[in-house]
């Protein structure tokens, strides 16, 4: 799978190709000029269709779901996040990410599930109509930022590809390819960069599948193409370049679980009242504010507790922290 | 005076020390500001100087940062005298301690004034809770009676306890160094650096402590054979 991937990218004709041409070209191609394609070309590739802004997606608002907060800007939302792949500095990955080949792109599906295989990345998009989501993000390092992504239901997702009774997590891989990335050749963590969710979690309505922000798509160094966003857990549970989902029996080892387990558990819900062994977590610095402003208090599930507490319900949340 | 002398140890002529004292020195002493303007530019948004998009986080790493240059800086002077035969080094150390002093108080602030907005209950929770803050905080705490005896009056009136208490630079330094290892999240490679550097720093020191040591046994040695 890797394979295909890096050899179809040594073509490399995306670095001369603005990204969402290069994407609707490859639709075409991909969709034998039928329907499909041309949906997605109206969900990706806007100029195709006569629509000018570069990148720029076609999708609803979902209001239902959205904090009324006012977002971060686009520029603090891609200059300033962690993505180890690229480096860790938080200026890394916006400064290592712009030449990443996002297409072509597969993912591949397998365990407990009905429908498994290598999926191009746009038959996994097909079906799904976007959405934007206005939604809080909190980094397990005590700071947030309101995000406007724009993606579908995991849900959604999972459901065609029908996982069995036995399937009880859903596991997502990175891609591995340290020529891309600079910071998978050094080993700060231990690669792929592999996350999951509990099937009830990955099922959860507020649960996104993020294909782009701010309406355009995804930036490369915010996970393009196709990353997690679970709102109410810390930021690193959001998985970015995803090229693989696998239905588990068993919870995955996740990342950051397995590096350092006394400091970040598997389900890394936000949580005011268990501290970081060596921060707190009661309070966070949002970003945007200025030098003088407060810290914010952190809320229970980030302050998604009505929708999301009664998973958890009867959970020692200090121990499955 | 020849060249040759003044790099060997010969006391410095009037002229070179006037050069250091009216021009190296306050053209070190701005240089050393330079970080401390980039941050009150960044704060006020002056000249365009930006703190980025955490500009707390931001100034509370650089000043730590620059806390531990200065630490690096002012104990490489020693050993600099010693490679270079010339005391000149020597007349800077004050100035890169108090430096490393200055940033370390800038660095606290930051943390207590803007990082907790002052709350005092917060600082003691941290120190009793997070190891990390409980030996930064220490190391802050031995570098204020440095800071305090820095003076050339003080170091004339304590004599050799002035240099037994300074000694505590090494003790700072190497708490200080922990304090950023075990503040990283994940990405060790700053800290280690550090940590390398200060091993160097330190293990010139007991290598030139035992060199001492060991000469001073054989001169014991050769006066006890004499005297037998």
């Amino acid at each position: 799978m890797r394979k295909t991937i890096t050899n179809l990218g040594r073509i490399a004709s995306s670095d001369i190709t603005p990204q969402d041409r290069y994407l609707s070209r490859r639709a075409l191609v991909a969709g034998g000029l039928g329907l499909a394609a041309i949906q997605t070309i109206g969900r990706f590739g806007g100029e195709a269709l006569g629509e000018s802004a570069p990148g720029a997606l076609a999708y609803t608002r979902n209001a239902a779901l959205s904090v009324t907060d006012a977002p971060n800007s686009y520029k603090d939302i891609t200059t300033y996040n962690n993505y180890y792949e690229f480096g860790t500095d938080k200026s890394d990955p916006a400064e290592n990410a712009p030449g990443f080949r996002t297409q072509p792109w597969s993912v591949t599906v397998g365990g407990e599930a009905e429908v498994t295989g290598t999926f191009t990345l746009e038959d996994v998009l097909k079906p799904h109509p976007l959405e934007e989501r206005i939604y809080r993000l909190r980094c397990v390092e005590a700071w947030s930022m309101i995000v406007p992504w724009v993606g579908f239901p995991l849900g959604d997702l999972v459901k065609r590809f029908k996982p069995t009774s036995k399937a009880k997590f859903v596991e997502f891989k990175t891609l591995y390819d340290p020529r891309q990335m600079p910071g998978e050749r050094r080993s700060v963590l231990p690669w792929p960069y592999v996350e999951g969710l509990r099937m009830d979690e990955a099922m959860h309505p507020l649960t996104l599948m993020a294909v782009g922000l701010y309406g355009k798509s995804m930036p490369n160094q915010n996970g393009a193409p196709l990353r997690l966003i679970v709102p109410w857990k810390y930021g690193f549970k959001g998985i970015k370049a995803i090229v693989s989902i696998n239905f588990t029996e068993r919870a995955p080892r996740t990342t950051w679980a397995v590096s350092a387990p006394e400091e970040y558990g598997f389900f890394a819900n936000v949580n005011p009242t268990v501290d970081h062994p060596r921060w707190s977590q009661a309070t966070e610095r949002h970003i945007g504010a200025s030098l003088f402003d407060q810290r914010r208090p952190t809320l229970p599930f980030n302050g998604y507790g009505p929708q999301v507490a009664s998973l958890y319900s009867g959970m020692d949340l200090r121990k499955y922290f | 005076m020849p060249k040759q002398g003044r790099h060997h140890g010969a006391p410095p002529g009037a002229a070179s020390l006037r050069a250091i004292r009216w021009v190296l020195k306050p053209v070190l002493f701005i240089a050393c500001l330079v970080p401390a303007m980039r941050l009150t530019a960044g704060a006020f948004g002056l000249a365009g100087v930006s703190l980025g998009a955490d500009p707390v986080a931001f100034m509370l790493h650089t000043c730590g940062k620059w806390t531990l240059n200065f630490l690096m800086i002012a104990l490489c002077m020693t050993p600099l005298r010693d490679l270079t035969r010339s005391v000149h080094w020597l007349r800077f150390r004050r100035m890169f301690g108090l430096f490393a002093f200055f940033y370390v108080l800038l660095h606290f602030s930051v943390y207590l004034l803007l990082d907790r907005a002052g709350k005092l209950g917060d600082l003691w929770q941290d120190i009793a809770k997070r190891p990390y803050i409980t030996i930064g905080m220490s190391a802050l705490l031995m570098l204020i009676p440095l800071a305090v005896t820095s003076t050339a009056k003080a170091q004339r009136r304590m004599g050799r306890r002035w240099l037994r208490l300074h000694r505590l630079i090494y003790a700072i330094a190497v708490l200080g160094v922990w304090h950023y290892w075990w503040g990283v999240k994940k990405d060790i490679r700053e800290p280690l650096l550090y940590a390398c550097g200060l091993t160097i720093l330190l293990g010139y020191r007991a290598w030139k402590n035992r060199k001492s040591l060991a000469s001073q046994i054989s001169v014991a040695n050769v006066a006890r054979t004499d005297a037998s």
